[in-house]
């Protein structure tokens, strides 16, 4: 029995496939993950990697693919991604899912990085792409297969060995008005050696109930050092799942940092993979919903080589009705001997009726590591917002103060300044909407 | 009519009666000094000036400069000039104690009507203050009592005290956990403070810190009332005597 989103998505598949960009290989790969989608569905309550965020029961509807944007739909593109502008980050802008080159900053991008659009790479048939496409993205997650079915473009990114890019490389996913789905697939190779800082954004407006789906695969060299930051800013009514793969080698540093504040349903994937030795890694992030938002954070981070650091921190702040979900699983391989895994997760709960599910897990096969999880959910602590009243600072104020303290632990783990001052705005603009919130 | 006027106050807390009837008159310019045994409702008192949940009165009446503290929330009341030095403390990791400080101290001038102090003029006010108490600079880059001592902590609660110079200051046992030389910091700063327009009310067990902050009145709370009231000699009395009298004659 298929619902009417699922019927819907059939139909926009059979209509699409010969028009999508790529041939060959490419189609066949589109036509074997489709059938992943078809046999399975989407995915519902009683899929465990689901459980909290049954995708059939929370997608009514399959909107059309997205059509090339319009002047308009451009020009409004142009202020995107404001509260990230000081940070002077070479832009890469893709409305309604379509790279636009005039709104990029194709001129500047730096020495020792090349980039392009995945559709121009999919219709030349690059082979430096096909090496890489669906390496990494999980198969079997139905998301994931919908993306690679569905994908229009995005980014091609390769990173030189040895190259040191000062400037963060900034995708800005804008959605304009139209009631549409996109689906954007981006590749990264960061040879060995190289440093990058790779920021995505989703944005959009409030009143339309958009469909976003991304993917980024993304691959670490040995002795990278990459620093990965998502914030999913989407407007109130949107649906946003985008996934990251990635596969980290030896003595590499990778740093990642999701931030989730927008959408009316999200569900953010990490699938990482430490494939090389001695790497030391740091996955954050930091969720704050209100209203009836619902977002989930589900992270799989697998060690497969011996003796690396991870350390995984998610936050979330809720008020309101709204719901966060994270699910955190850590696997440790056989031969991950000396791993050395923490993952904490925490969730502030400002009202009632707000709902948090944390379902850490660990999975150890080896005998020779260091691995613990802990999750915490609690409101704010009355005792500190007196004391804090009690020195001149009105409830709301206090309040503010406790909850970007709560933030703090996992926003100070950000190494790059400039981000870290970007963020905590970020933060303060989200509360300072709360405290105009009509009671 | 006094700074503060407490009349007939009777607190309870999880329906067991703390206070049963204080009276308590404090004016401009005077320090007062409360002392009585442990579980006599001295803390009670503090938290229920400062406006603290779950302290409620059951009867009496509290004016803090004419008006009723009762309808007052902490902030106001601290916007208003009442400051309470915490027997314990809090550790707020994540909120460092500049921003609290200027957080605070804004706020409090905000409600006020006065404008918000420019940076320097509020960093060299913090600068001198904490150089009076002995505070090291390095203390204030970390969050809100985070790594400090006992005694750090109380000095950071004069250092709160000096920079929002409240017009009634309720100290709840400031000396508990300092050795001497710290409480002679602790009651340097408090005394650079005493004037015509502010006044102290000193929660202590001990008769110790009175050496130092010396009271104008001293009361004896026991069994959650004012049992005795007299001059600073009652406090050197106490010391010999112990509170063992005023125990027995209200536990009748």
């Amino acid at each position: 029995m298929k619902t009417a989103a699922e019927a819907a998505l059939a139909q926009t598949f059979s209509q699409a496939r010969d028009r999508l960009p790529g041939s060959g290989a490419i189609a066949a790969q589109r036509e074997a993950a489709f059938d992943v989608f078809a046999k399975a569905g989407l995915p519902h309550r009683r899929v465990e990697e689901w459980k909290y965020t049954d995708l059939r029961a929370l997608m009514r509807e399959a909107k059309p693919l997205a059509a090339p944007p319009d002047a308009a739909a451009k020009a409004r593109a142009k202020t995107a991604a404001a509260m990230l502008g000081d940070l002077e980050a070479r832009r890469l802008v893709f409305v309604d899912g379509v790279f636009v080159p005039e709104l990029s900053d194709i001129a500047k991008i730096e020495a020792g990085l090349r980039v392009g659009s995945l559709a121009d790479a999919l219709c030349a048939g690059d082979s430096a792409l096909t090496a890489h496409l669906g390496k990494l993205a999980p198969t079997g997650d139905v998301a994931v297969a919908l993306n690679t079915a569905l994908m229009g473009d995005g980014a091609v990114i390769y990173a030189a060995p040895g190259a040191t890019i000062e400037r963060p490389l900034h995708l800005v996913f804008v959605s304009s008005e139209k009631p549409v789905a996109t689906f954007t697939r981006s590749v990264m190779v960061v040879e060995p050696g190289a440093r990058v800082m790779l920021i995505e954004s989703y944005e959009g407006p409030a009143g339309s109930d958009y469909q976003v789906n991304a993917a980024i695969e993304l691959f670490v060299g040995d002795g990278a050092h990459v620093d990965y930051v998502k914030t999913i800013g989407e407007g109130a009514e949107a649906m946003h799942v985008s996934t990251l793969a990635a596969a980290i080698g030896a003595k590499a540093r990778f740093n990642s940092f999701t931030f989730t504040a927008g959408g009316a349903v999200v569900r953010n994937q990490l699938y990482l993979r430490f494939d090389g030795e001695d790497t030391v890694a740091g996955i954050r992030g930091a969720t704050l919903v209100r209203g009836r938002q619902h977002a989930d954070t589900t992270l799989m981070a697998t060690h497969i080589a011996r003796g690396c650091q991870s350390r995984e921190m998610f936050k979330a702040v809720l008020d309101d009705e709204a719901h966060s979900v994270f699910q955190g699983r850590i696997v440790v391989r056989q031969g991950a001997q000396k791993t050395d895994a923490k993952m904490m997760t925490q969730a502030l709960l400002l009202s009632e009726r707000a709902e948090a599910d944390n379902k850490p897990e660990l999975e150890i096969f080896a005998d020779d590591v260091q691995c613990g999880h802990g999750a915490t959910a609690g409101a704010l602590d009355d005792e500190l917002k007196f004391y804090l009243m009690a020195r001149g600072i009105p409830a709301a104020e206090a309040e503010s103060l406790l909850i970007q303290a709560f933030l703090g632990e996992a926003i100070e783990g950000i190494e790059d300044a400039g981000l870290r001052e970007a963020l905590i705005e970020s933060v303060a603009a989200w509360l300072k909407a709360r405290g105009q919130k009509p009671v | 009519m006094a700074l503060l006027e407490v009349k007939n106050l009777h607190v309870e807390i999880d329906g067991k009666e703390i206070l049963k009837g204080l009276d308590l008159s404090v004016d401009s310019g005077e320090v007062h000094a409360i002392m009585g045994p442990n579980g006599s409702g001295k803390s009670t008192l503090a938290y229920l000036l400062a406006g603290k949940d779950d302290y409620e009165p059951t009867k009496g009446e509290v004016r803090f400069d004419g008006k009723n503290l009762f309808e007052m929330e902490p902030d106001e009341r601290a916007a208003a000039g009442l400051f309470l030095a915490f027997q314990y403390p809090l550790e707020i990791p994540g909120v460092a104690t500049m921003t609290f400080l200027r957080t605070a101290l804004n706020a409090q001038r905000k409600r006020r009507g006065e404008p918000e102090l420019s940076t320097p003029e509020f960093l060299k006010r913090v600068r001198d203050t904490a150089r009076n108490l002995a505070i090291d600079p390095e203390m204030l880059r970390r969050g809100v009592n985070v790594g400090f001592s006992g005694g750090e902590k109380k000095r950071n609660e004069v250092l709160q005290m000096a920079l929002l110079q409240p017009r009634l200051a309720i100290l709840d046992e400031t000396d508990s956990g300092l050795d001497i030389d710290a409480l002679k910091i602790a009651a340097d700063g408090v005394n650079r403070l005493r004037g015509p327009d502010r006044a102290f009310v000193v929660i202590t067990h001990y008769q110790r810190l009175l050496n130092y902050i010396v009271p104008d009145v001293v009361h004896v709370l026991s069994a959650g009332r004012i049992v005795r009231t007299g001059g600073k000699e009652l406090a050197m009395e106490l010391e010999a005597r112990g509170y063992a009298q005023y125990q027995e004659e209200f536990a009748a």
